[in-house]
């Protein structure tokens, strides 16, 4: 008796763990989605804000945001994918390739906001690029690094070696065998790292914080390199800087619709994508 | 000839590869380059134990020692949280959900996951901060038990996605082994899951605890930001992170501010670092014990 | 060097890292024959026959004394190209793997990364390679479909095709119809006897009586060793070797 009484009990622990968390991440997505959508409107999201950041629209963060995530993707996507070919298809032991994997965990592990002073120091001052998004893209490019190399990585293990030994035993070089055989094979796998880290570079604040972002911006940027509106960094400075607190807040509300609408479709798109590729390979 | 091509394709994927290896390493350089000139004014163990953080008063005063007990009052708080949520919740995944339910609910959490840490903070700032302060009738609701809170469920996604990986490690046959002998679910999982998902499981928790140390907007939206020592979870303060992200702005470049802040960043930087570094050591050590390749 | 041998182990040793897998393997293969390598679980053939194409460079840690020589050459030796051996020495492996592409590019690839561009002549290839490998009726209409829709005895079909896209001298077959049901392997065992006319071929098997059916030199290795060689006839009905009539009488393995 004592034995299922304590297994009923602890069963209701776990879904109640389950329970909550799920209940706590619906509601603040519920509670954002519902303000936010009363300030939504075709001019929120096309037109430039005016009147000292308290009227018009947002539709500059949202670019800045877009281009931002470009430049860190551009750089983030070659790096990666041929650091992930190297630790699976060239050099698969060693010592050399445990301290590579241990950069990129430990990489991976950086507070966001170290990589903002990282960038601040060397691509803002040292070459002199200025409070710019090719600097704050540059930043944000780092911080993607690790998450392109980890699903590169994945993808690239994934193409069964039986593939790569069929290819090897019909006379092709090792690099024939992967520009021909396993990257595309393992396409769509890059693919999901990719879009997860848009995702993940879209939602930062921390690394454009001192190299990129401004709050009260003209227009659209010119070059790479001018400042840019961001929508994270709009966020917060709507709600840290300016003098119309209320009105402020109702326009964070949008943004953060904005930004999370983007973020959460993105990554559902990153895992249709992982999950139809799954059940292809099980065919 | 073909040859040739081979080897230079080889070489030049190896010295892409080392790129990481180089950028970690320019971190390192950057942080200690830029704050190595503060030490010359205050000794490093004044400056990590020092209690008053006055950076632009004159005298300006470098203790950090109210910032780094913020940042583990606040970080601690939100181990409180996403600990018991996040490992319940995978054991819930692992254990009891359905294939359909967990087909569900694995990718949700994962897409919850990647919520921005600015929304956190906002959704903090301006729901649970106000909420908080007329439920428990304190002064201001921006304080360390708003940003444990919000901290905790943010973290609470990635604690249980690692930990349910970690579960799912353990093969089938020692749940199998341990039925065998007349145990119930819950005793198998007890006494035979968690334990041997422990060091995964540990792995999970020491890299939310990186997570929940780092993480900067929310905690600089829901903190509080006075840089004073915390007496309580009522009080307002001012992590590392925070800190950084509040006064960079401001702090004149190549002035001692400046530096000061790059040394806290240092101290950031250090701390996650070994975190990182004892959670991998754990994870091998637990691949080598379930028996799978390292 | 006599001539009369396509390919030839001389006091092959192989070890990977401490552990020998090989011992002292002097064998020979005859050209436009069917040699067939047979023996109880972990004896070695697999890891001899890949040898034969440079395979086992591929696994780190592994160390080769003693010389493969085809066609009087070392193909071991530093001015020998493993990628010229593998186009001239082609192998078909245990499970089918054809590429996650159509038939057709499945067959082509072989031709393209040796450098042939012309695409007149790789259709007419692929069409000749369907041919030989029997799978031309069922392919001829779906060469443009993905090669992973076909059954597994096809596919198989498809990895001989694909094979001789390459027009290798050697056939190296290790244990190919393991993973395909009966009806298959007879298929495959039928092509095999009819493409020693033009081949040197090769093929590992635990399977006696495919042995015994396709080929007409048997060598039975034993833990690493090459107990017995001789004409697959001999070696069924009068084997020499205590060793050899135990396990062909079916005593272990």
């Amino acid at each position: 008796m004592k034995r299922t009484t304590e297994q009923k009990l602890g069963f209701a622990f776990l879904f109640l763990c389950i329970s909550v968390t799920l209940a706590f991440l619906f509601a603040i997505i519920c509670f954002i989605a519902a303000k936010g959508l009363r300030v939504i409107s075709w001019e929120f999201l096309t037109r430039p804000p005016c009147n000292a950041m308290t009227a018009g629209g947002v539709a500059p963060a949202i670019v800045g945001t877009l281009y931002l995530s470009l430049i860190a993707i551009a750089f983030a996507l070659p790096l990666g994918i041929a650091c992930a070919i190297y630790l699976c298809e060239y050099s698969p032991k060693g010592f050399v390739v445990n301290i590579i994997r241990m950069s990129i965990n430990n990489l991976a592990g950086v507070p966001s906001v170290v990589f903002g002073l990282f960038g601040l120091a060397v691509f803002v001052k040292f070459f002199k690029f200025g409070v710019s998004m090719l600097a704050g893209g540059l930043s944000l490019g780092l911080l993607a690094l690790p998450v392109i190399i980890s699903a590169a990585q994945e993808a690239l293990l994934a193409v069964p070696h039986s593939t790569r030994e069929a290819s090897l035993a019909l006379g092709a070089t090792q690099w024939q065998t992967i520009k021909r055989i396993v990257l595309p094979a393992a396409l769509p796998g890059i693919l999901t790292g990719v879009i997860l880290s848009i995702g993940r570079v879209a939602g930062e604040t921390a690394p454009i914080l001192f190299t990129a972002a401004a709050f009260y911006l003209k227009g659209y940027p010119k070059s790479v390199f001018s400042e840019v509106m961001a929508l994270p960094y709009h966020i917060y400075a709507l709600m840290t800087e300016g003098v119309h607190p209320e009105r402020q807040t109702e326009i964070a509300y949008g943004c953060s619709l904005i930004l999370l609408f983007l973020v959460l479709l993105v990554s559902f798109a990153a895992i249709l994508i992982r999950q139809r590729q799954r059940s292809r390979q099980h065919v | 000839m073909v040859n040739f091509k081979e080897r230079v394709y080889k070489w030049l994927f190896t010295i892409l590869a080392f790129s990481s290896l180089v950028f970690l390493a320019g971190i390192i350089i950057v942080l200690l380059s830029e704050s190595l000139p503060i030490f010359s004014k205050v000794s490093v163990f004044k400056f990590l134990f020092g209690k008053s953080w006055y950076p632009t008063y004159e005298p300006a005063e470098f203790g950090i020692l109210p910032l780094i007990l913020a940042s583990l009052w606040v970080s601690a708080g939100a181990m409180a949280v996403c600990v018991p949520l996040g490992v319940g919740s995978a054991l819930y995944l692992n254990e009891i959900a359905s294939y359909r339910q967990k087909a569900v609910l694995k990718p949700l959490i994962e897409v919850l996951a990647s919520v921005p840490s600015i929304v956190y903070g906002f959704f903090g700032m301006v729901i649970l901060a106000p909420f908080l302060q007329g439920f428990f009738h304190i002064p201001i609701g921006l304080c360390a038990l708003s940003a444990s809170l919000i901290l905790g469920i943010m973290a609470t996604p990635t604690v249980c996605s690692i930990a349910d990986d970690a579960l799912s490690y353990v093969p089938n046959s020692f749940r199998e082994a341990s039925f065998a002998v007349g145990a119930d679910r819950w005793q198998t999982l007890t006494r035979v899951v968690i334990p041997a998902a422990g060091s995964g499981i540990s792995t999970a928790v020491i890299l939310g605890m990186s997570r929940a140390i780092g993480e900067t907007m929310t905690v600089l939206m829901v903190a509080g930001g006075a840089a004073v020592i915390p007496g309580s979870f009522f009080d307002p303060v001012r992590p590392m992170t925070a800190a950084i992200a509040a006064e960079m702005g401001e702090a004149p470049v190549g002035g001692d501010h400046y530096h000061a802040l790059f040394a806290i960043a240092l101290a950031l930087f250090a701390v996650t670092f070994i975190f990182n570094i004892i959670a991998e050591m754990i994870s091998r050590r637990f691949r080598i014990k379930l028996g799978l390749s390292g | 060097m006599s001539e009369k041998f396509k390919m030839k182990a001389e006091k092959v040793n192989f070890f990977y890292g401490k552990q020998r897998a090989l011992k002292n393997i002097d064998l020979g293969i005859y050209p436009n024959m069917v040699t067939a390598i047979i023996g109880p679980s972990g004896c070695g053939k697999s890891t001899f026959i890949r040898l034969l194409n440079r395979m086992n460079e591929l696994i780190p840690g592994t160390v080769l004394t003693g010389k493969i020589i085809l066609d009087g050459q070392d193909i071991f030796s530093s001015c020998v190209d493993s990628v010229v051996i593998r186009r001239r020495v082609g192998m078909v492996f245990q499970k089918p793997n054809p590429f996650p592409k159509t038939i057709f590019e499945n067959i082509a690839y072989g031709l393209e990364v040796n450098g042939i561009k012309d695409r007149q002549f790789i259709e007419e290839r692929v069409t000749e390679s369907l041919k030989k490998a029997a799978l031309w009726e069922e392919a001829k209409d779906r060469l443009h479909e993905s090669a992973l829709k076909l059954s597994g005895g096809q596919q198989q079909r498809l990895c001989i095709a694909r094979c001789l896209a390459v027009e290798p001298e050697v056939l190296l077959f290790d244990e190919p119809c393991a993973s395909l049901d009966p009806i298959s392997t007879g298929k495959i065992e039928e092509l095999i006897m009819g493409l020693k006319k033009d081949y040197t071929i090769v093929i590992v098997t635990h399977n006696m009586q495919q042995a015994a059916r396709v080929s007409d030199y048997t060598a039975f290795f034993l833990l690493g060793d090459m107990v017995e060689f001789d004409k697959t006839q001999a070696i069924f009905t009068a084997p020499k070797d205590k060793k050899t009539e135990a396990y062909i009488t079916g005593r272990f393995g």
